[in-house]
């Protein structure tokens, strides 16, 4: 966001600079393998020139074990870097359990942000510093991808889909947020801001913004007004299945199949209620795919997750 | 000038008539030709053509980024330039590039044949080439396309307001013409060498030609069916890559990149025969490990089937699957890495000609090693989360495609035009733009490494101010680029008139193609040639004695 | 498609029958990735929506594709015969029974075309008579067999075309003894033929 120029992308997290490390160690490693290359093409271009005279007896024209030795030493270089890399990597894909959740929805240019406690904000992520940060994000129409250069992480937003991210941003600070997959034609007008603050006050600016109910109360009261609690609720003349419970356990399907209810599962329930249906009932729950947008659905999520520890009751 | 022999003095007249330039007269005679070497001149033709359209829709990116603003394109504008410029770019220039302009002109004549197995249907795939061509223009003239040159669903089969379905028949189209050259290829380098060319007296060039059509065959069918899936959607609206129906736009990825990784290896393969031709010529010297250099080619195009997911380690595929293709990534750098390395030991004690030609030899290992190696990076998963998606990448890919194909089609044009028009072109001026062109090149390219480790995403048309600096450097280049890409063109068509004739060997070099006169008579070889020798035999290199493997297999052919 | 003289590269025939061959193979290798795309969409949605797919298979009208297995099987078998009979000299045995396999092909077609119209009248033909239609993962489905199913008939047809001209106008190359011609015309026939006996279950049978 500075006008002068900046030679080291700034860092907000602990990975980001472990990310560096990796990518200048890689660097010198692309130097390494490639000094041989420039420096001996120069070297024998020169000495060897046509007209000049230079000892040209006992030439080579094959020899397997130098052959051999060349591809499988940079190979293997290599490969601890892979291990490196990769190792990074997976954990990164694995959010710790005490994470707080934050759920992203993108759409056609803009990012819209939902906080736990109910804030709402758009194209600005406040965060808590030092704090695992889970953002679970889906699309409204095409795919985007969140991009915070500073925490050097990305992740690209599928519609119909819960991808996430998790980081821990520990530098107070405001940074870019961009995104970084094309997505039509003010694509690159889809950035944002990404502030982390300090634990106290992120908790000011979460009072501040005025929210009366939290995203699962949201929820609840959507629930109501969609008319699920029609057939879900617990008086209900349908035979549907109760969602006390639901989330975070093991759901037999029809067909004999099983599948954990993670958050995943109970979007494709509520857009595409036929892609998995549960044992015993009637494939008869209307698909809500084209009544209802994306911040609905998360937030009809939120409650149906924060009615998980109610005991899955026997339909 | 001073060239290499003396063969200048061959007066050119009674060959120049019996050449195949003048075989025919009109333009009746250049259309339905069944000469390959025409029809390899037809392509030259039309791709320099679409190279200097898609490179003026570089022009006008490269001018646009020069503030962080919107000033000269709307982003509408920009990104139709970019779509535009990456399409043709890759379909209508460099894939055809080097395999149907100089695959076609040089490989009969290397494996010393009177022409191509299928000559009509070399003359086929021109046509449809040109129909693919043309549509694409029709598409850029009425407003073109916006997708990017990746197609992605669900934005380009769903919220595209652009002519997709045009672009997409165009690439569609452009295909099978592909896929007739690769099977025109194949059967040529399988049932028309002349005898005595076994496989191992085979020139590296049709080694790595033949890679490439394998690819050719084998890739492009699957990008064919997965346009049409892309175009039945957005027709019908009915969709197996989208979302809302249940379908899945990863699906639409995997089998873009199942196609589009091998053909980047269509786009190097070819390049790297080139290079590998050049580097022995000018070294004055057998190529190191003929036999290391034949098979990484093969080894190329078989393990690059491999390696799709790479490009989808943050599109939402399984992080198993992403250490997978990782770690493949780096298995398919292997036998890059050895054509790289036995380049380099073939200059050990040579007898190296600096010319124009090994110039550009020399541009391209530079910017491929460095092109190469940055993929290395790419295909590192947390590095490639940061900077995907980025500058990073673009520069990664013109290093490469730019940087290594391009300059190696230059020096392929500087070495074989001789052969090709039978005229000297200037030493002095093809080293300039040799350097000029390396120059630009860098300049250009290597600010976007910079700018995608700093996270400026790539498509981006309005930016932040802090990579305005780096971007006017690289705009900077790109004109200095342009300029040597020009120069070639001018010298170059100045020779067809006042250059000297160069007679059938000017470079000194081995090889059949330098065998016939230049320019070639119409049918190649008088008498089809016994070869009973392998490639790359040079005088100096008369003392060595050839272990035999000519002998082994003479009569078999 | 049917010279038989020497052309320009070559300058042996059987050198030039051999190019002509490794020609055909390579083509039918594209083909097969060709549909190779296909059969991988197949099987994301079988796997994504196992249920749904299965459900949707299972209104298919098998027996009409497994009539058609046997009539595509059959008519590939009697091509396989007329290569046979051009070998041994029997040119005329050979058109009759290249005649019978093309009977069989258009059969194959006329089952297909009155299998599309029962789709149409049922009601589920995507976009264009879908009262029938449940969801989008039937939608989907019935989109694959169309385009997989469609593609196929287009290949069906080119290949019933390429047998035609074996027997007409003049049907000179089924009299030649080396069947180079025919041979390939038989080899493109028999993968058109392989391709339904893939698709027939990826499609019909899915349990
Ligand atoms: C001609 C074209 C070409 C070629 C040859 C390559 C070659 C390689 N590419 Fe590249 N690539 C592209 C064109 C090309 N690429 C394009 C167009 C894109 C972007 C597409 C888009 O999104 O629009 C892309 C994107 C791309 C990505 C995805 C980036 C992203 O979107 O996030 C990755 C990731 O792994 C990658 C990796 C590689 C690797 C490992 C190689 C390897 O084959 C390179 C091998 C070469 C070397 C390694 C150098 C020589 C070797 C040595 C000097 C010795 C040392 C060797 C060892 C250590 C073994 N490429
Ligand atoms: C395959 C080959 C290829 C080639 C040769 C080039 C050549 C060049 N490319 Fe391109 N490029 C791609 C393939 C290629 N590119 C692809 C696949 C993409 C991705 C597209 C996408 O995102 O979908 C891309 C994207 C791309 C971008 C990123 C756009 C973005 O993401 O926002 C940029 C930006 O600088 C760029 C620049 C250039 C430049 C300066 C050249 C220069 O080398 C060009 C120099 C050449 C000339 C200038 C022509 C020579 C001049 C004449 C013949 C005379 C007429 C010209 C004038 C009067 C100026 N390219
Ligand atoms: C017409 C009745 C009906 C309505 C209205 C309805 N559902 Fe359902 N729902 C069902 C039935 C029946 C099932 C079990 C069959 C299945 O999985 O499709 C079900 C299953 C589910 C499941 C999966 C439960 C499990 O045990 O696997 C979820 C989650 C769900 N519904 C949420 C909702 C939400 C949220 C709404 C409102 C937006 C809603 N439903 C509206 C009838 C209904
Ligand atoms: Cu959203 Cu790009
Ligand atoms: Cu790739």
């Amino acid at each position: 966001m500075s006008p002068s120029i900046e030679l080291w992308p700034p860092m907000a997290s602990e990975y980001a600079g472990r990310v560096d490390l990796l990518i200048a160690s890689f660097g010198a490693l692309v130097a390494l393998l490639s000094a041989p290359v420039f420096i001996l093409m120069a070297f024998f271009a020169v000495r060897y020139r046509r007209g000049r005279r230079a000892d040209r007896s006992h030439r080579e024209d094959r020899n397997v074990w130098v052959e051999v030795s060349w591809s499988l030493i940079p190979f293997v270089l290599v490969l601890g870097f892979f291990v490196w890399s990769t190792k990074m990597f997976l954990d990164q894909r694995s959010p710790p359990e005490n994470a707080l959740t934050l759920t992203v929805v993108a759409k056609q240019w803009m990012w819209k942000f939902q906080h736990p406690e109910g804030a709402r904000e758009i194209d600005e992520l406040h965060v808590p510093a030092g704090r695992p940060v889970r953002l679970t994000m889906t699309s409204q129409d095409v795919i985007h991808s969140l991009y915070v250069p500073a925490l050097r992480i990305k992740q690209d937003v599928l519609p119909d889909t819960y991808s996430q991210l998790w980081f821990i941003a520990d530098r107070p600070g405001v940074y870019a947020l961009r995104c970084a997959e094309y997505c039509g034609t003010d694509h690159s007008e889809m950035i944002g801001r990404f502030i982390v603050q300090r634990p106290e006050d992120y908790a000011r600016w979460l009072a501040r913004s005025g929210t009366d109910e939290g995203l699962a109360e949201r929820g609840g009261k959507l629930f109501v007004k969609l008319g699920c609690s029609g057939c879900h609720g617990p008086a209900s003349p349908v035979r549907a299945p109760s969602l006390a419970g639901l989330y975070g356990s093991v759901v037999p399907l029809e067909g004999g199949r099983v599948v954990r209810a993670d958050e995943q599962y109970l979007h494709d329930s509520i857009m595409l209620p036929n892609k998995d249906v549960a044992a015993g009932y009637k494939p008869i729950m209307p698909p809500f795919g084209n009544l209802i947008g994306e911040e609905e659905v998360s937030q009809l999520v939120a409650w149906i997750k924060s009615q998980a520890d109610a005991g899955r009751a026997q339909p | 000038m001073s060239r290499r022999t003396s063969q200048d003095a061959i007066p050119d007249t009674r060959e120049e008539r019996a050449s195949y330039l003048n075989a025919g007269q009109g333009l009746g005679s250049w259309l339905l030709t069944h000469d390959h070497k025409r029809i390899a001149l037809l392509y030259l033709i039309s791709i320099t053509f679409f190279f200097a359209v898609a490179g003026c829709a570089a022009a006008l990116i490269r001018a646009d980024l020069l503030t962080p603003e919107a000033d000269l394109l709307s982003n509408e504008g920009y990104n139709r330039a970019f779509s535009l410029h990456g399409i043709i770019m890759v379909w209508f220039f460099l894939i055809p590039s080097i395999p149907n302009v100089f695959g076609n002109f040089l490989i009969p004549l290397m494996i010393g044949a009177r022409d191509v197995a299928f000559p009509r249907l070399n003359l086929a795939s021109w046509y449809i080439f040109m129909a693919g061509g043309l549509l694409t223009l029709a598409i850029v003239v009425m407003g073109g396309v916006d997708t990017g040159w990746t197609f992605y669903t669900p934005y380009s089969s769903t919220y595209s307001n652009a002519y997709v379905i045009g672009a997409l028949a165009a690439v569609f189209i452009s295909g099978f013409s592909s896929i007739l050259t690769g099977l025109n290829f194949i059967v040529t380098v399988h049932k028309c060498r002349a005898p005595g060319m076994t496989w191992g007296r085979l020139p590296l060039f049709v080694w790595s030609h033949y890679a490439t059509s394998v690819i050719f065959v084998l890739a492009t069918p699957v990008l064919s069916i997965t346009l049409l899936l892309v175009a039945l959607e957005r027709i019908f609206g009915v969709g197996i890559f989208d979302p809302a129906l249940g379908g899945d736009p990863l699906l639409f990825q995997h089998l873009f990149w199942f196609y589009s990784h091998p053909a980047v290896y269509i786009m190097v393969l070819p390049a790297m025969g080139v290079v590998t031709e050049l580097i022995t010529a000018a070294a004055h010297k057998r190529v190191f490990g003929y036999w290391f250099i034949a098979g990484s080619s093969i080894a190329i195009a078989v393990i690059g089937f491999l390696v799709w997911g790479h490009h989808m380690f943050v599109a939402g595929q399984s992080p198993y699957a992403s250490a997978v293709f990782s770690f493949l990534s780096i298995v398919v750098a292997v036998p890059s890495a050895i054509k790289v390395y036995n380049w380099t030991a073939t200059l050990h004690k040579g007898e190296i000609l600096l010319d124009g030609p090994f110039l550009f030899a020399l541009a391209f290992i530079g910017l491929f090693v460095v092109g190469g190696l940055t993929g290395l990076m790419l295909a590192m998963l947390a590095i490639d989360v940061h900077v995907h998606d980025t500058y990073f990448v673009v520069a990664h890919f013109h290093y490469i495609m730019v940087g290594g194909t391009v300059s190696a089609f230059f020096g392929a044009l500087h070495y074989w035009w001789p052969k090709i028009t039978g005229r000297l072109h200037s030493d002095l001026w093809s080293r300039v733009s040799a350097i000029l062109i390396f120059g630009g090149f860098n300049m250009t390219f290597f600010p976007q490494f910079l700018l995608g480790y700093e996270g400026m995403p790539r498509r981006y048309h309005v930016y932040d101010p802090s990579f305005q600096v780096l971007n006017v450097m690289s705009s900077v280049g790109a004109s200095i680029l342009g300029l040597g890409y020009l120069l070639p063109l001018t010298y170059l068509l100045w020779s067809l008139r006042y250059g000297k004739p160069a007679g059938p060997n000017p470079w000194g070099a081995t090889g059949l193609e330098w065998s016939v006169a230049s320019p070639p008579p119409k049918h190649n070889f008088e008498t089809i040639p016994l070869v009973a020798t392998g490639p790359y035999r040079y005088p100096l290199e008369a003392d060595a004695p050839d272990e035999g493997e000519g002998e082994k297999e003479a009569e078999r052919v | 498609m049917s010279e038989r003289a020497l052309h320009d590269p070559f300058t042996r025939l059987d050198r030039q029958r051999e190019a002509d061959r490794l020609g055909m193979l390579l083509f039918l290798g594209s083909e097969v990735m060709l549909f190779g795309g296909l059969f991988a969409a197949a099987m994301v949605l079988r796997l994504q929506h196992s249920h749904d797919y299965i459900a949707a298979s299972k209104e298919m009208h098998y027996w009409l594709g497994g009539i058609n297995t046997a009539v595509l099987l059959t008519s590939s078998a009697l091509v396989a015969g007329a290569l046979e009979a051009t070998r041994a000299g029997r040119a005329r045995l050979s058109g009759w029974l290249l005649g019978f396999a093309i009977a069989l092909g258009l059969a194959f077609l006329a089952i297909k075309g009155t299998e599309y119209a029962i789709e149409w009248r049922e009601g589920v033909v995507p976009r264009f008579s879908d009262a029938k239609l449940h969801g989008g993962p039937h939608e989907l489905f019935m989109v694959l067999y169309f385009c997989a199913t469609g593609l196929h008939a287009l290949h069906v047809t080119g290949g019933l075309t390429l047998l035609g001209m074996m027997i007409w106008p003049k049907g000179a190359a089924r009299a030649e003894r080396e069947a180079t011609t025919l041979g390939n015309v038989a080899l493109y026939w028999h993968l058109v033929d392989l391709i339904w006996i893939f698709l027939y279950p990826t499609l019909y049978l899915a349990r």
